[in-house]
């Protein structure tokens, strides 16, 4: 077998290993692990803590925005209701829509990986722990800010897809819109963050010899769930700004009267927004494949089939967006292309459904446990809301029923049916994991069928309700229109879902307690890894994997594991630490060093939140005070980055040593960082998107760009930048000794101010045109085009400070450093864009 | 209880209800929709009807049964080949139909341009160089028969054009002129919304469109082009119309009002509806339609008259429903 690193596989022989282990090693584990007590509970990191208090706040959002739902469904019970006035159901059905889809769907998804995955693959933590905390607590404070808006009627009101003109600043004068902008783009940020903590969690953290072919499939449910969010998320995180933006300073990105178009919103957020229901789907899906395996005691059957239709369905889902906008006149050629690539987007689902079913076939025992119930309820469900789906990504048929109750019913199905059931079912299979007692058997069956009956008594007579002719999002309905029991009929069902989730919370109150030392085990009988017995450092040591469903092969395993027979069964640097291994097979490469609690994650998510919420209600000085509290929290949190260990390299059982700590393309870091700069890659793509539609629609309102010799200027002098950040870190590589001190920074500063000057000549010419932002779409997309590289370039002048600071103190290891490495990347990044931004709107002449 | 309650419910039945609009096609626009709309129902339920057999046979089903799906074939078969040639199917006839619901416009079809606003319908019948032949709100009217054309666009924010008997809704987009031809092939009235969320009392914004005979058609026709003497009996109300304020956003021909805000009430005598789509239209909704406005359709932009006493409502709501 050909290695992927150099590795010798062979060394996996070696485990389990005989000899018995040192006494005191387990003793040493927990007290590295140990959590914080007390109130400083709130600075730990640590995955079983995060994760928990992550998935319980994804729940406690399902149950508020339900709870909206349940007033929308006491307003429509019969027609003309006064249950709600106007004005707060339409803050209550935008607020239903976005609380589901922002701070339920997305976060309790990631939340779940975030608990599950380091089990699953048996690390000892995700990657990044503070990034995770801070994930966490942004997405718990932002999200309650948020939600608070609500009890001031300041709620945003313009549907969860905010439309504009009806969200600018003409029709929608108050703060409601904005605080849908910068609260969702705020916790935007905090989705990015998972992600990047689960890709590279996923590619580098498996335990050794888990090849991508035997990952549990939830795992590459999440990886590609991850870099989704990370395509998806940067076109929603551009048209939230270009929209605050125009409310803000009246740049008209979607104004037609100064060659604006209301239609560049839509499909910026039907690129996000489309494939954001298969990134609430995919991670459900990943969840099921687990759980039907274990329902039916056998391998899932079509893995490499799932695997291939969960990244096709990634995909594909890019390439949907537009389905969403049907009725807006499109030419007959996109509508086409949308159609058939909305029809080709069934077809993996079809092949998921299909092996779960085989699956379910090929079992020998089926117990009709809870999880059982809702996977199959899940089964049913979802098929019924993809057909719909086939329905409505049929253009003519669309046109019908586009906008009515038929599609608010096909996409409850989609989601109810795709990720909530799923959910649902995880909820009950995976509790064993972290609490003292499973959850209630004979509840869930009555929590099950509740929910599933509710389900589809609220939805089935939508699809009615919408081909009679009720469009969505309407507060009231006239009497006499015949549709009146069918809502009724829908309110019932509605409370009878509210029943089974009440149930679920009692059967919670009741059974759940806590834990990460005594759970209940694996009372379905799993076979992965998250199975094995273990503390709050995870597994005592970390297994070598030799099948997909390892717990099924090999019953020794938890044994082995339990005793230290496998890899890393001590600490031997004395800190946190994991075994980092080869994105595809997952070969160990070196030992990383983990942080412990901190407090700084918690502060710098506080700060952002307060930053945000600042510029929303418009108090600009506190703003500025906290988002630079905010810059200054993440510095310190990340100060402890390369800390100097004394021992470079360690044995990690069976006398294989491993280095400790490296840098360059094997390091955790340099992906992660790359997994950053794709994202603000994305925004850039996006925003240049946005230049070349609006050019593309109003022509007419382009004018001529500066002069060409200009431009090479500009162009010459960021491909100087590239030299300079290159420079300093070649420099860093010819010191000798262990730290540097004498300059390389210096080289980094000045790359920063050359990329500042690059900037400012870009922006006079663009300005010595007669061009304003104000004036046209051109000016409007032109400068932000400026102001977001105006954003790199002062991360940039951050991080050359930074730098500057750690070399002063002495911080700076040669010869390489992940410090430096970040730094330079990302100066040259700058560059990049900075050249990009400025060659492309100077290639399209106006008149 | 709203006003609403009581009285809408006399109109609304001849033009909502059962059986559903969208497969109650009074056109060959909507007809073809139709067709493919039983066809879709047909596959959704016959492929659930496999899934939940598949299913049944995987958990409960006799061993030799369950052997047969118990494996990557029926993953090939049902979740690949099945699919792949049924969507294929359905996306030939789908293209298709789009092809022949888009086909372009010859220019000989008879235009009416209808424009969103917050929250009713402003609709003006076109001449053949596009010249406003004259103007109407929150009613369409079409010969049977004869192709129509509506230009649609919007004077604020997004709203959607939809009259199901008739065709598949098309988005009202400011700065954008999009084109929706219907064609109507029986008389009747038929209820029509905006289906795009448009804010505030988007819920209570229809409109009626109505499709004549030929003969009907002519003499509708005639009274609107047919020039007005235009006032009705003078008096009282007309009086009140010109002084309290209605006359600065709403036009009656042949008067001295000549507001363009809100809807032309020309004709608003012989209109269907009031309030866009939700009242009958007779004195006593006219009188509670002027006299209180905001609570029958709340944030709409037409102030409640409630400062005016009752017999000056009567007075020009009798004047009002002389403008036929």
């Amino acid at each position: 077998m050909s290695s992927e690193t150099g590795f010798d596989t062979r060394l996996y022989e070696r485990f389990p290993t005989s000899e018995p282990r040192p006494e005191g090693e387990l003793e040493e584990l927990q007290r590295i692990w140990a959590a914080p007590r007390g109130l400083k509970l709130l600075t730990a990191v640590n995955n079983n803590y995060v994760g928990f208090w992550y998935v319980a706040t994804s729940l406690l959002f399902f149950l508020l925005a339900g709870i909206l739902a349940l007033g929308m469904r006491v307003q429509l019970a019969a027609p003309m209701q006064e249950f709600l006035d106007q004005e707060t159901y339409n803050q209550f059905f935008t607020m239903h829509g976005t609380v589901m889809m922002f701070l339920f769907a997305v976060p309790a998804v990631e939340a779940i990986g975030i608990m599950l995955l380091p089990q699953m693959l048996a690390a000892r933590d995700l990657p990044f722990p503070r990034l995770s905390a801070y994930a966490f607590w942004a997405y718990l404070v932002g999200g309650l800010a948020f939600f608070c808006s609500i009890f001031v009627g300041l709620a945003p009101d313009g549907g969860w897809f905010m439309y504009p003109p009806l969200t600018s600043k003409a029709f929608s004068p108050g703060l409601n819109a904005d605080f849908w902008l910068l609260g969702i783009g705020f916790i935007e940020i905090s989705a990015i963050a998972g992600a990047v903590e689960i890709i590279v969690g996923v590619l580098k953290t498996r335990a050794p010899n888990m090849t991508l072919d035997r990952m549990p499939m939830f795992a590459w449910a999440m990886l590609v769930f991850a870099v989704m969010i990370v395509v998806a998320f940067p076109s929603v995180i551009l048209c939230t700004l270009l929209l605050e933006i125009e409310r803000a300073f009246n740049w008209p990105f979607f104004d037609p009267t100064r060659g604006g178009d209301p239609l560049l919103w839509q499909h910026l957020f039907w690129f996000f927004g489309h494939p954001e229901v298969y990134i609430i789907f995919i991670p459900a899906a990943g969840l099921m494949s687990m759980m039907v395996a274990t329902v039916a005691r056998t391998e899932l059957v079509g893995y490499r089939l799932n695997v291939l239709a969960l990244v096709a369905t990634g995909f594909i889902s890019f390439g949907v967006w537009a389905h969403h906008m049907f009725a807006t006149d499109m030419p007959r050629v996109s509508s086409g292309y949308f159609s058939a690539a909305s029809m080709a987007v069934s077809l993996p689902a079809g092949i998921q459904v299909f092996c779960w079913i085989a699956t379910l076939a090929s079992g020998k025992v089926l117990k009709w446990s809870t999880p059982a119930l809702f996977v199959v309820g899940s089964i049913v469900t979802f098929t019924m809301g993809g057909l719909t789906g086939v329905m409505l990504g049929m253009v003519p048929f669309d046109w019908q029923v586009h906008d009515t109750y038929f599609v608010v019913a096909h996409l409850h199905y989609v989601l109810i049916g795709g990720m909530v059931f799923p959910m649902f079912a995880a909820l009950y299979y995976w509790t064993p994991m972290t609490s003292r007692k499973p959850l209630s058997e004979r509840l869930g069956r009555w929590v099950f069928w509740l929910m599933f009956t509710g389900m589809h008594v609220t939805f089935l007579p939508m699809h009615l309700t919408g081909l009679m002719g009720m469009p969505r999002r309407v507060y009231t309905y006239l009497p006499g229109r015949e549709i009146d029991l069918l809502n009724l009929t829908s309110t019932i069902g509605a409370f009878t879902i509210a029943a089974g989730v009440l149930l679920f919370l009692f059967d919670l109150a009741r059974n759940f307690r806590f834990t990460t030392e005594h759970d209940a085990g694996n009372v379905y009988g799993g076979g992965t890894l998250e199975w094995l017995p273990t503390g709050l450092y995870s597994v005592r040591s970390i297994p070598v994997v030799r099948s997909r469903d390892p717990l099924w092969d090999d019953p020794s395993i938890s044994g082995d594991v339990e005793e230290g027979r496998y890899f890393l069964p001590n600490a031997p640097t004395g800190t946190r630490e994991t075994l980092i291994t080869s994105p595809i097979k997952a070969e160990p490469e070196y030992i990383q060093l983990m942080p412990g609690p901190s407090p700084w994650p918690l502060a710098a998510a506080v700060f952002t939140a307060g930053f945000f919420l600042a510029l929303t209600v418009q108090a600009y000085a506190f703003g500025v005070f906290s988002g630079v509290l905010a810059v200054l929290s993440v510095l310190r949190w990340l100060w402890e980055t390369d800390r100097p260990v004394k021992m470079s390299e360690a044995d990690v059982g069976a006398g294989i040593v491993l280095p400790i700590a490296i840098t360059g393309p094997r390091s955790h870091g340099w992906w992660a960082l790359n997994v950053l700069m794709v994202v603000i890659g994305m925004i850039g793509v996006m925003a240049i998107f946005a230049y070349l539609y609006l050019y593309g629609i109003h022509p007419e309102v382009w004018s001529a760009p500066p002069a060409l010799g200009q431009t090479a200027l500009i162009v010459a002098l960021n491909v100087l930048v590239l030299g300079l950040s290159w420079g300093g870190r070649k420099w860093l590589e010819k010191r000798a000794g262990q730290y540097a001190n004498d300059g390389p920074w210096a080289l980094e500063m000045l790359g920063t101010a050359v990329l500042a000057g690059a900037l400012y000549l870009d922006i006079s010419g663009w300005l010595g045109t007669g061009l304003q932002p104000t004036a046209s779409g051109m000016g409007a997309t032109v400068f932000m085009l400026m102001a977001l590289q105006g954003q790199v370039v002062a991360v940039s002048l951050v991080m050359a400070i930074y730098l500057a600071f750690r070399e002063a103190r002495g911080l700076l290891t040669t010869p390489r450093n992940v410090t430096m490495d970040v730094v330079a990347r990302f100066i040259a990044y700058s560059a990049l864009q900075g050249i990009v931004f400025a060659l492309v709107p100077r290639l399209f002449p106006g008149s | 209880m709203s006003p609403l309650t009581s009285t809408a419910s006399i109109m609304t039945e001849a033009l909502w209800g059962w059986p559903p609009p969208v497969l109650d096609p009074a056109g060959p626009y909507a007809e073809s929709v139709t067709v493919l709309s039983w066809a879709l129902f047909a596959m959704g339920l016959f492929v659930t009807a496999i899934v939940v057999a598949a299913l049944w046979v995987a958990l409960k089903g006799p061993a030799r049964l369950k052997a047969k799906i118990g494996g990557e074939k029926v993953v090939g078969i049902g979740g690949i080949a099945f699919p792949a040639v049924v969507l294929t199917g359905l996306l030939i006839w789908g293209l298709t139909l789009t092809a022949s619901l888009t086909k372009p416009i010859t220019g000989e079809e008879m235009r009416i341009r209808v424009t969103g606003e917050m929250w009713w319908f402003r609709v003006e019948y076109l001449g053949p160089s596009g010249d406003v032949l004259f103007e109407d709100a929150n009613e369409v009217h079409i010969p049977v028969g004869q192709p129509v054309v509506f230009e649609l666009t919007s004077a604020d924010v997004i709203h959607s054009f939809w009259v199901p008997n008739l065709s598949g809704k098309k988005d009202m987009i400011p700065g954008r002129t999009t084109l929706l031809r219907v064609e109507a092939d029986r008389a009747g009235r038929f209820g029509g919304v905006c289906a795009e969320y448009c804010g505030g009392p988007h819920a209570l914004m229809g409109f009626v469109a109505v499709a004549h005979e030929r003969e009907e058609w002519s003499e509708w026709l005639t009274s609107r082009t047919a020039p007005r003497d235009g006032t009705g009996a003078a008096g009282r109300g007309r009086e009140l119309f010109m002084e309290s304020g209605c006359a600065a956003c709403h036009r009656v021909a042949g008067t001295e009002a000549g507001g363009r805000a809100g809807p032309d009430l020309t004709h608003i005598g012989s209109r269907l509806t009031l309030g866009a789509g939700i009242l009958p239209n007779h004195r006593g909704t006219l009188i509670g339609w002027i006299g209180d406005s905001q609570s029958i359709k709340p944030g709409n932009r037409m102030p409640s008259y409630d400062q005016l006493p009752a017999e000056d409502l009567h007075a020009l709501a009798a004047w009002l429903e002389q403008q036929k």
